[in-house]
């Protein structure tokens, strides 16, 4: 079956250690869309962002997610990777005596061996290095050390997008990319992300706050709240959020929750 | 039932018949030592777990085996080692091949390598640097404490003997590789001594290699002096076999303004102990202890340090890391002693495992003595299983978990191979525990004997 949908996600819902996070959620991005997911602390964000990567952390209790019309929730967490899945961590991991280039050659050649594709010649390699690292503007030293060992915040950021512009994904998940960034940070992190994406490549950024949104401007804006998209609009609905807050959501959220309970009875 | 009273009679015999036997030609300098000694060596006995260096670590599976010959090399042994050549590339070294732990030319004279370092048997040390030798010899090595030192000075015939006189630079590091061979089941005890006189430099690397399949024990002591601004490095790559026992004890003596470090890397071996002892004998001196281990089947690895500041101004690190996997056990005890007047000091350990199955076991024990009061001490241990995190982190770029895990131990592993002064080795020795972490590396990978 041909679908529009880079990827769709149908009434998800996700435990951790028994509490339900996600309550059925609904998604669908075509390719080229950049989708915004905004939401209080503890809505679902994160989770999601877990579930659709493969991480262990949460169990997927019911619901589907179709990722070119391939069932994501059946794939490993690398052949997700693979399929073009890339997510940006919000807390970037440091692995001590893993370098850089060795990391970056290995996740590289698998994604290329999955595709049928031979491994990069060493030369080839290297001049992708160095062309991705002037697009995010990371700085040399860093690539030659392993992997975010002793980055800051900041550095740590910009080599996900970094990885990003190698691993060139069908979909990008910014997890809270822009958090503890400063506003010249944040300005490299966004142009990076949109020096190098497709036009097909879709992206759901995962914030927040409004201010990324400035640079890599959606064409959908959600809203999660208690485990489920309670309200979807354009750019001007994160505008919005950012003037009011979440209060009045999260009120209209209940109001209804409350009334949907009731009619339950 | 306690093995150790038949295996003390046997080495009984084996000394009682020395004079005619296996001592028949040893110099005065080293036999002086040796009644004592033997007597020493039969109030401790072997080590067993209730001597709290070797809590956890059980000598039976090798002192126990009945070995069919204690090893005193003959000239004709030395044929299949004069045909070995180490494979590694662009390691620019001046290379030295034992067998057994002991020198094939043993009764030539000492040989001088360009820059001006001696190099030959204990035995022609003692009759051409008597004097040398006589202010050194068995001067570090602690007899008093673990009953295999005493057992080693009591019997050993000989040993590699290497002397860098006041000022002398090796230019290239020096690598002894120590060949393990034999047609019969062997037990070995080899001595050895090495003098970095005031100012002089010495780099060391000693590969152990096993390339006949028969049991082996070797207790080797090997006392190192290290003078006023000198500087010492050694570093021991064991690649063993399942059936194989290597118990080793270096005493590394320092005087002022000097620094030594140490780099045991285990990547194989049935039973392996490796006690460094370090002594910070005199002002501002700095010594480095490193080990890496990667065990598994029933393998037993041990690593025993003692960092003794007797000298205040000093500066200590350990670093042990180890892998281990399937039914293998391992073992760190890390003292750091600092006497009273050792003011200034600062002193640091750390040890990590990794534990990759139910089965294998990690015991680490760092102690602690301090007597003086302006110190910095610090230690910490650490064991566990892969990180979660990390995995995923990786995986998520498209890595298989298998890859991923590989990377990881690596990573882990690559900690202690960095400190590693020699470059070419260095990327070696990545290698070798990449190819041992993927199960490509049999004993015989690096040997150019080829028996099997």
């Amino acid at each position: 079956m041909q679908t529009e949908f880079l990827i769709q996600i149908k009434d998800l819902k996700a435990s951790i250690d028994n509490k339900e996070i996600l309550k059925g959620l609904n998604l669908e991005v075509k390719p080229g869309e950049i989708h915004a997911i905004m939401g209080p602390n503890g809505s679902g964000k994160s989770t999601l962002a877990n579930v659709l990567t493969g991480r262990e952390i949460a169990t997927v209790t019911a619901g589907t997610v179709t990722f070119e019309g391939k069932n994501l929730l059946e794939m490993s967490p690398e052949e997700r990777a693979r399929e073009g899945i890339f997510l940006s961590f919000q807390y970037p991991i440091e692995i001590p005596g893993v370098s850089m280039v060795n990391f970056m050659k290995t996740a590289i050649n698998e994604q290329r061996k999955h595709r049928g594709l031979e491994p990069l010649s060493a030369s080839e390699f290297l001049r992708q290095m160095r062309e991705k690292k002037e697009l995010v503007e990371i700085d040399s030293a860093l690539t030659n050390r392993s992997v975010n060992e002793g980055f800051s915040g900041g550095e740590k950021k910009k080599n996900e997008i970094f990885q990003m512009a190698m691993l060139e994904p069908r979909l990008a998940l910014l997890d809270e990319t822009d958090s503890g960034l400063d506003i010249d940070a944040l300005r490299i992190v966004a142009n990076g992300v949109n020096k190098i994406r497709r036009p097909d490549t879709s992206v759901i950024v995962i914030t927040h706050y409004q201010r990324l949104l400035d640079y890599i401007v959606p064409d959908y804006v959600h809203v999660l709240y208690d485990g489920r998209i309670v309200r979807s609009g354009g750019p001007e609905l994160a505008l919005t959020l950012e003037e009011r807050g979440y209060d009045w959501i999260k009120k209209e959220a209940d109001v209804s929750e409350e009334t949907w309970t009731t009619d339950q009875k | 039932m306690d093995y150790r009273p038949e295996v003390t009679g046997r080495l009984t015999e084996l000394w009682e018949g020395r004079e005619t036997g296996i001592l028949k030609d040893s110099p005065e300098i080293y036999n002086r030592y040796r009644t004592e000694a033997f007597s020493e060596f039969l109030r401790l006995g072997i080590p067993d777990r209730k001597n709290e260096a070797y809590k956890y670590t059980n000598l039976e599976k090798s002192f126990g085996h009945r070995y069919e010959q204690y090893f005193s090399p003959k000239p004709g042994d030395f044929r299949e080692a004069e045909r070995f050549h180490c494979e590694v590339e662009d390691l620019d070294v001046w290379n030295m091949v034992l067998l057994n732990g002991f020198f094939p030319r043993g009764d030539e004279g000492l040989a001088m390598l360009p820059g001006g370092i001696w190099v030959g048997s204990m035995k022609a040390a003692a009759r051409q640097f008597p004097s040398l030798v006589e202010k050194h010899y068995n001067k570090y090595a602690q007899n008093e404490n673990d009953g295999l030192v005493p057992l080693n000075t009591a019997l050993a015939t000989d040993g590699l003997f290497l002397y860098a006189p006041k000022n002398t630079v090796n230019t290239k590091p020096i690598q002894i590789v120590n060949l393990l061979h034999s047609t019969q089941d062997i037990f070995a005890q080899d001595r050895n001594l090495v003098v970095v006189e005031d100012g002089a430099q010495m780099s060391l690397l000693v590969c152990d290699h096993a390339i006949s399949p028969q049991h082996y024990l070797t207790n080797t002591v090997t006392e190192v002096y290290v003078g006023r601004n000198a500087r010492f490095e050694i570093i021991r790559v064991q690649n063993q076999h399942n059936d194989s026992g290597k118990i080793t004890h270096t005493f590394i003596h320092q005087e002022r303004d000097s620094f030594a470090s140490s780099n045991n890397i285990t990547l194989h071996g049935g039973l392996v102990r490796n006690a460094t002892w370090h002594r910070l004998n005199g002002e501002n001196a700095e010594t480095h202890s490193y080990g890496l281990f990667l065990a598994d089947k029933h393998q037993h690895i041990a690593n025993f340090v003692k960092v003794d500041h007797a000298a205040p101004n000093c500066n200590s690190t350990q670093l042990f890391k180890g892998v281990l996997d399937e039914n293998a056990s391992g073992a760190f005890n890390g003292r750091i002693m600092v006497h009273k007047d050792a003011q200034k000091t600062n002193a640091f350990q750390s040890s990590n495992s990794i534990i990759m199955s139910d089965t294998a076991r990690m015991d680490t024990k760092p102690q602690l003595e301090i007597y003086a009061d302006d110190v910095k001490c610090s230690h910490g241990a650490t064991v566990g299983q892969l990180d979660e995190n990390a995995l995923f982190y990786l995986r998520s770029r498209g890595i298989d978990a298998r890859e991923a895990k590989l990377m990881l131990m690596f990573g882990f592993a690559h900690d202690v191979i960095k400190n590693i002064p020699i470059e070419a080795l260095r990327e070696r020795i990545d290698n070798l525990v990449l190819q041992r972490l993927r199960g490509e590396l049999s004993r015989c990978a690096s040997c150019a004997i080829q028996c099997n």
